[in-house]
């Protein structure tokens, strides 16, 4: 299917004009980038852990210190995780109809499966 | 599944406001148009720092100063959400970075005016992030997941900016003779400007409309505008001040604003670097990239020596 492409992106600013379509990562000339570290945040005691987006880091540490400064500067946090990108594994969406398949048919699992009588009593 | 039916497939969850999350499968000109789109936008926050910075050292008071900063820091923040978002379609933050240091890349015209008064940290805020959020609250719909997720979280700071923005401009405008002055001249400058920042015209447009087909865009840019410029010019009276277009005025017809042509000679001019300070914007970013080399460098050398050193001390346990 060829597809044209209205040409205009943010706002003001032409495709043909714009650049940076390179999809590919190239490899950045003689310098070791930092890698990429997903971030985690506590938004209060009692919550989870929550994923807030990633960001680039030389270590753990900058990447906590990093986090602190680009996720939390309206107290959004009292705790920070984070997980360099690649310890990450994911399920395939792909294969979602079937991985998640099993759960379809046991409507059973669910509280609202069973009719009782209405004047059951705190149930 | 052949390409046209996982293209069927994608079309359906986009027409069921299913958003679409980084490993979907997802046709290679979405990818591309969102990579372009946002990389931009996260550009736009990184150069939008520069007209601001340049009155930092300068703010009338401590309290404005402290304000100015924290806005400052909220676009350097605003450019990282949008970059992480990038990076989940494949684009190496490096390689942006790239283009727009050599300028194949572009980021919003608007950031190449200049601020020439302390009234114009004012108006960017009120105008300029005015215009912003127009868009990027309907981004916050936009079809692809991340880059949604990272225009709520902008436009909850945003609106600190365009609040601060319009006060200021408001303190100047019950001031001294000069004050006033000053608040109108940084409107009369910035408004024409803050217009274009929506884009080319739609009828401008012969394609067919693809980014809104696949709710990238949720709006044109005439939409956006019109709603921009009936905004203001309610808001502009609260300030005493005017908007320096002779052929605003309300139709009560359309149920809104009518409004002057923009000068779109102008408008091409910037985009395409010759703006008033193209020139010297990128240069700063490059400045600041370059010498900024040997941090980056030594900040992954450090991490390396710190791995050896833990791996060392590890082997050492283990041997005993």
């Amino acid at each position: 299917m060829n597809i044209e492409i209205r040409r205009y992106f943010y706002g003001d600013i032409p495709g043909d004009e714009a650049g940076g379509n390179s999809a590919a990562p190239k490899n950045a000339p003689n310098e070791k980038a930092w890698p990429l570290w997903e971030i985690f945040i506590r938004s209060k005691q009692g919550l989870d852990h929550k994923h807030a987006g990633s960001l680039h880091a030389a270590d753990a540490r900058m990447a906590i210190e990093n986090a602190r400064d680009v996720y939390t500067r309206r107290m959004e946090g009292v705790s920070i995780w984070a997980v360099e990108s690649k310890n990450i594994h994911a399920s395939n969406p792909d294969d979602a109809a079937a991985f998640y398949e099993p759960a379809q048919d046991k409507i059973y699992r669910h509280p609202t499966f069973y009719d009782l009588p209405e004047e059951l009593k705190h149930m | 599944m052949s390409v046209h039916e996982l293209e069927a497939q994608f079309q359906r969850k986009i027409d069921a406001e299913v958003k679409i999350e980084p490993r979907d499968w997802m046709p290679e000109a979405y990818r591309k148009t969102n990579i372009r789109q946002i990389s931009q936008h996260a550009h736009s926050e990184i150069v939008g720092m520069l007209p601001e910075g340049n009155w930092i050292t300068r703010a009338p008071s401590l309290k404005r100063k402290a304000i100015l900063l924290a806005k400052v820091q909220d676009e350097a923040g605003h450019g990282l959400y949008l970059y992480s978002a990038a990076e989940t379609l494949g684009a190496a933050r490096e390689t942006m970075i790239d283009d727009l240091n050599s300028g194949k890349a572009k980021y919003s015209s608007i950031f190449n005016y200049p601020t020439l008064t302390w009234a114009d940290m004012g108006a960017i805020g009120w105008l300029v992030d005015g215009a912003a959020i127009l868009n990027q609250v309907m981004l916050c719909r936009t079809s692809y997941g991340p880059y949604a997720r990272a225009n709520v979280r902008i436009c909850k700071e945003e609106s600190f900016h365009q609040r601060q923005g319009f006060e200021s401009l408001l303190v100047l405008s019950k001031g001294s003779a000069e004050q006033k002055a000053m608040c109108q001249d940084a409107i009369d400058r910035w408004w024409w400007p803050s217009l274009m920042m929506f884009g080319p015209k739609d009828s401008e447009s012969t394609n067919n409309d693809q980014s809104i087909h696949w709710k990238i865009k949720r709006k044109t840019n005439d939409e956006l505008r019109q709603q921009f410029v009936d905004m203001i010019a309610e808001q502009v009276k609260l300030l005493g001040m005017t908007l320096p277009d002779q052929h605003l005025k309300w139709n009560a017809e359309r149920q809104h604003f009518d409004f002057g042509e923009i000068n779109w000679e102008e408008f091409w001019n910037v985009v395409k670097g010759n703006g008033p300070c193209n020139k010297q914007r990128l240069a700063a970013r490059n400045k600041a990239h370059d010498e900024g080399a040997w941090v980056r460098a030594a900040a992954v050398a450090y991490a390396e020596k710190s791995n050896e050193r833990s791996q060392n001390n590890h082997n050492s346990w283990a041997a005993a």
